[in-house]
């Protein structure tokens, strides 16, 4: 079972995270940097299948220079090898244009699986595997909250509102999974010194056979014309209870013609 | 007037027209004259169109066939597609359910289009406002490339309506084998409530660590139920066991967007607030003065959520 999980590193949305002035793109180089939390739920669920059912675990991500740091992560948490599209060309790329660029490299690669986070914390789009599956013709099983892999079949409980859907397909398949699906392992002292000899393949747009011009910010799908920061709010009320504080929410509810 | 195709999203089992459609067919009406598009089993369009017509859909396209119904989100797109290719829509409006994003990012691949996923407002011109960030940036964006695709956020806008002739359209339907790939076996609910559905509600109420226990969320649930609310949770109380994760508001859970949203006993992280702070209105409530919520708070309350809040939820009953 040879299994390929994408890995995007993104700001970390635990800190402030801007975009850029210049381009209206994502501001990459000022920003706390890490893996997408979601993708380690994905490299997890990757890392159980292959020692339940041997195979080697691939990573694939796109991004600048720096985007290996999330690739170690992953390798550091037990991944066997990566290949990491580089190529300044890729810069404000929209998630059409970056789905082509992915699926180029998922071409040059021998894969029964393709495995992701449900979404990436930065953009929050949670489309790849939709676009992905579009673009290479595979089944999408999306939102996963259970992955079972039974000989040529995947069997996945996406997770819905107050329930799950039972879904069934052929292999090869992408499949995406929620934070709901595992819990991922935290890389070991020898698994980080492990992850420093493992193999990191660079591949640029060339290699893919992808026309720099076919993506970037002067190609794109979308564009973002301008942005700014939520306006601040008002300084609202804020009350001590004494007593009297249940009554003065209910009046300030009644206020707002809300009770 | 340009045509503007609108993805009715629906309940299961004939319940009816969601909020969420009805939000997009106003929302189209900025771009357009807004066409209904009905995909799903077969008698799915005969108890819907009347609400698609009477808020503004001037044609209905009904497509219905088992294989809709029977394989995840491919057919859909197929179809739609297919009505994109031979009516040449002005946009396409989708509500921005997961399913209707994965629809949309596979009908831009199909007609070569660009599309904007959770737009909050959508202008004649055709540019879309989004908030990144988890609401801290107001983005404005557009299409450059086909047929402008948005998916509109639940509670963005306001449904209004717009009586309008809501013509029938059967659209024959015939699904590739390529799109009939992933089977839905089965769709299971596990938890049954009366209560309404969280992105759509109105009114949030939302339980956070300060509630100390699974038990202890009755008291969030009965003020829920005074004001007709749905009940969230912060991930801090998901990941402590006393709700379930579909309940979950933030980064890793749901964004909501109510008239109100009231928090109690959760302090704020950023993890949370990334889901709910475009709300209209928020009310905090919590012992700690220094709580970060109260930064968003239009009203808080310092004090102890074991007192105020079953109090409040007296006194709100009372009033009814």
């Amino acid at each position: 079972m040879n299994i390929v999980v994408l890995v995007k590193q993104v700001p970390d949305s635990g800190s402030e995270r801007k975009l850029d002035p210049a381009d209206n793109t994502v501001a990459r180089a000022s920003a706390d940097n890490v893996i997408n939390e979601m993708d380690e739920y994905a490299i997890e669920e990757a890392l159980t299948i292959k020692e339940a059912q041997g195979g080697e675990v691939t990573v694939l991500t796109v991004g600048p220079d720096s985007a290996t740091d999330a690739i170690r992560k992953a390798l550091s948490m037990g991944a066997d090898k990566a290949v990491h599209v580089v190529d300044d060309a890729i810069h404000g790329s929209c998630a059409v244009q970056t789905s082509a660029v992915i699926a180029a490299a998922l071409q040059q690669m021998e894969y029964d699986l393709v495995l992701c986070g449900a979404e990436a914390t930065d953009a929050q789009l949670s489309v790849m595997p939709a676009l992905l599956a579009e673009r290479l013709g595979l089944p999408q099983l999306s939102g996963a909250r259970k992955v079972t892999i039974e000989g040529g079949t995947a069997k996945v409980e996406r997770q819905t509102d107050g329930g799950f859907w039972a879904l069934e397909a052929p292999l090869p398949a992408i499949i995406s999974t929620w934070d709901t699906i595992n819990e991922p392992r935290y890389p070991s002292f020898k698994g980080i010194m492990a992850a420093k000899k493992k193999p990191v393949e660079t591949k640029s747009l060339a290699d893919l056979g992808v026309d720099a011009g076919s993506v970037g910010l002067a190609t794109a799908t979308s564009k973002v014309l301008d942005f700014a920061g939520r306006p601040p709010k008002g300084e609202g009320v804020k009350v001590t209870d004494e007593g009297d504080g249940a009554q003065k929410f209910v009046d300030y509810l009644a206020s707002q013609k809300i009770v | 007037m340009a045509e503007v195709l609108v993805l009715a999203e629906l309940n299961p089992a004939g319940g009816g027209v969601r909020k969420t459609t009805l939000e997009a067919l106003t929302a189209a009406r900025a771009l357009g004259e807004p066409s209904a598009v009905v995909l799903g089993a077969p008698g799915t369009a005969a108890g819907v169109k009347d609400t698609l017509a009477e808020y503004g859909a001037a044609t209905v396209y009904v497509a219905e066939s088992d294989d809709v119904d029977a394989y995840l989100v491919a057919p859909k797109a197929e179809v739609l597609a297919q009505l994109v290719s031979e009516k040449s829509p002005a946009a396409v409006v989708i509500p921005s359910s997961p399913e209707g994003k994965e629809i949309a990012a596979r009908l831009a691949i199909k007609t070569g289009s660009g599309f904007l996923t959770d737009v909050t407002e959508i202008a004649s011109d055709g540019t879309a406002t989004q908030a990144a960030f988890a609401g801290a940036t107001i983005v404005h964006s557009q299409v450059t490339v086909g047929t402008p695709i948005y998916t509109l956020r639940g509670n963005s806008v306001t449904p209004e309506a717009a009586p309008a002739a809501g013509a029938e359209q059967p659209v024959s339907v015939s699904i590739s084998d390529a799109a009939k790939q992933v089977r839905v076996v089965e769709r299971v609910v596990e938890q049954k409530s009366s209560r309404p559905e969280l992105t759509e509600a109105s009114i949030v109420v939302s339980g956070g660590r300060g509630v100390a226990s699974a038990e202890n969320f009755s008291v969030i649930e009965g003020l829920a139920d005074s004001l007709g609310a749905a009940v969230g949770a912060s991930r801090a109380a998901v990941d402590s066991g006393f709700y379930p994760h579909s309940f979950q508001v933030g980064q890793t859970g749901k964004t909501v967007s109510p008239n109100l949203y009231v928090a109690v006993g959760i302090s704020g992280a950023i993890q949370h607030r990334a889901g709910m702070q475009t709300s209209k209105t928020i009310v905090a409530i919590n012992k700690d003065p220094e709580a970060p919520i109260f930064e968003l708070a239009d009203f808080g309350v310092i004090g102890d959520l074991n007192t105020v809040v079953p109090a409040a939820t007296e006194q709100i009953n009372a009033r009814k």
